[in-house]
């Protein structure tokens, strides 16, 4: 579950996990309807934001915790918890307090306490936020890991859209209080709906009324991504989908550089351009030069407004 | 002259912290700590009965006198008083103060804090004396048991030896109730801080890992909310030992610490007796504090 914050992902995680009750709709986890039961009677678990381990207990007891509320016996649910945690790569770590481990940690431990249950859904509100980046992109792996050894569901909330992308079978984009597009990553990549989730996941040019108009012929708004685009200095001749434009700003960003182009109407056309000949000059245009943009025309995807009918 | 010396101070965060620290250092070590065991040390001096002059010769009878079965007595009954209204107040304290902290905000919860604070800016000895006219032979509190038609409970509780008396302000059981009213909000703040630092998310947590409500109580929110009953119950406890007012306004004659320190100084002028007294609560909240602190209560904090 993908979108900006504020936009209901949160609040619908939480009506899945029973914090909240819906005032109307139903839920339904594997079918079953589950609207209207206290969180203790779903077969879900979750990981919080902010782990949410109990502060009085040892690693081995807060993994042990739902075991031991469901009544299993001690030996077996401390056998149980300690191959939680060796699955999380904390075998050993059973006897110390949360606030003895580090960040990274207790987010394993969080992860431990949940899967612990063997629940059929797996929640996770933004696991990974309090982790630095490196670190991030290693739990990243190791969720996505987890979850196909286990083979259970597991639904990540993030605002981030490269770790969706990077993580998910499919994407639910969220704007608003609703959900704009579901998806495979590269369909939502290659293929967004409106130009919300274009714009919000990666970068893109949506472009609009007389412009659109002008090149396809077709009131619809499209996108186009920027690494879609090549520059020229002179217009291309042929059937070539093109614009021109002054060249505004250019950022060099490693591996690409990133030009905008501002185009007659006044609109900025991003445009980006991979950095892959190791001897290639420094930029080839200078700022307040006149350009050509052009792609082809499959790169294009038209779009479709988002009418919101907000009087619900 | 000033931008030179908060240059220093600036330059020497020690010097600034001292210059900070210094006064409160002098008061609390030389006019409290000194007080406070100049006082001890008196409780080594010898009292004479016969012409009722203090010298300054060591001995320890004052504090062997401690144990003779009339003194020792009045420890044991301030000390089953004080257990008593502790653990009353706690039972009392926990539900408000769970109130307070889970389900009020903003003008309800500023509400709450007046309302359990305004009994504290009435005199102490105000509310003392109220309370003997409120428990009195006629007074409100038997009013109110016989609208109930309660009166025989009320002279079962009275007939308990330890507990009864002849008339509720004249028994134990009106003096408990006294004791539990005058401290019960050093009991609920603490509490209510406690359980307000508790994350809603560790509740969340409780019941998403399946624990029943009840459950998520025993487990989760008692455990975190026993360093504020702990602070609270020092309070409780160690007021109760001290205290010589209420003794002898309510209740059944007989000393407790506070007032028998208070005779011994004051009336009789055995300030070594006094002062061997005073040891006996000090010690009490010595050992209560130890075992507090084996309980694991401080863990959190």
């Amino acid at each position: 579950m993908l979108g900006p914050s504020g936009s209901g992902k949160t609040t619908c995680l939480r009506l899945i996990a029973g914090f909240e009750q819906p005032s109307h709709g139903s839920i339904r986890i594997h079918g079953v309807e589950a609207a209207g039961l206290p969180p203790y009677q779903r077969d879900v678990n979750t990981v919080f934001q902010d782990y949410a381990l109990f502060p009085h207990m040892n690693v081995r007891d807060n993994v042990a915790y739902g075991l031991k509320v469901k009544g299993v016996a001690k030996a077996q649910r401390h056998a149980r918890a300690e191959e939680a945690l060796g699955m999380v790569a904390l075998a050993g770590y059973g006897e110390r307090k949360p606030v003895q481990l580090s960040g990274g940690q207790r987010q394993r431990v969080a992860l431990a306490r949940a899967l612990v249950n063997r629940p059929r859904v797996l929640l996770l509100d933004e696991p990974l936020g309090a982790l630095d980046l490196k670190l991030r992109e290693q739990m990243q792996g190791e969720l996505k890991k987890l979850q196909r050894q286990l083979g259970i569901t597991f639904i990540f909330v993030t605002h981030d859209q490269t770790e969706a992308l990077s993580m998910s079978d499919r994407v639910a984009v969220f704007n608003r209080g609703r959900i704009e597009q579901v998806d495979t990553p590269r369909n939502l990549y290659m293929q967004p709906a409106t130009p919300f989730v274009a714009e919000f996941v990666g970068t893109s040019n949506v472009l609009r009324g007389e412009l659109a108009q002008h090149l396809v012929a077709s009131p619809q708004p499209f996108s186009i991504r920027p690494e879609h685009i090549r520059l020229s200095a002179s217009a291309i001749p042929g059937d070539v989908l093109q614009l021109s434009g002054v060249l505004h700003d250019i950022q060099y960003q490693g591996s690409t550089t990133r030009y905008e182009l501002q185009l007659d109407n006044g609109q900025l056309l991003a445009v980006s351009q991979a950095n892959s000949q190791w001897h290639a000059d420094a930029a080839p245009w200078q700022p307040g030069q006149r350009l050509h943009a052009h792609w082809p025309r499959e790169a294009m995807t038209a779009l479709r407004e988002t009418v919101l009918d907000e009087g619900r | 002259m000033m931008r030179r010396l908060a240059t220093l101070l600036y330059r020497r965060p020690n010097l600034y912290l001292a210059m900070l620290l210094i006064p409160p250092l002098i008061w609390f070590g030389a006019i409290y700590l000194g007080s406070l065991l100049a006082l001890l040390w008196q409780g080594f001096y010898t009292f004479d009965d016969f012409t009722m002059a203090v010298t300054p010769e060591l001995t320890l009878a004052n504090f062997a006198a401690l144990l003779q079965p009339s003194n020792f007595d009045i420890i044991l009954r301030t000390l089953g008083m004080a257990v008593a209204v502790s653990i009353a107040s706690a039972v009392l304290a926990f539900p408000i103060a769970y109130y307070m902290a889970r389900y009020t905000r903003g003008s309800t919860k500023a509400f709450f804090y007046i309302a359990v604070m305004m009994p504290m800016w009435a005199s102490y000895i105000v509310k003392a004396y109220a309370w003997t006219l409120l428990l009195a032979k006629g007074g409100v509190a038997q009013w109110f048991v016989q609208q109930l038609n309660l009166e025989p409970l009320l002279q079962w509780l009275l007939g308990i030896p330890g507990v009864g008396g002849s008339t509720l302000s004249t028994s134990h059981l009106g003096r408990f109730m006294v004791f539990v009213y005058i401290w019960l909000p050093f009991m609920i703040l603490p509490i209510q801080a406690a359980l307000e630092r508790l994350p809603p998310s560790l509740l969340h947590a409780s019941a998403d890992l399946g624990a029943r409500p009840r459950q998520t109580f025993v487990q989760v929110i008692l455990p975190l909310a026993v360093p504020g009953i702990a602070a609270g119950s020092i309070f409780t406890f160690s007021l109760t030992l001290g205290d010589f007012i209420v003794p002898q306004l309510v209740g059944p004659p007989g000393y407790f610490i506070g007032s028998m320190v208070y005779a011994q100084q004051g009336a009789i002028g055995n300030m070594p007796m006094a002062a061997a007294f005073t040891l006996v609560p000090i010690m009490l909240i010595a050992v209560y504090l130890t075992l507090v602190k084996r309980l694991g209560a401080f863990d959190a904090l």
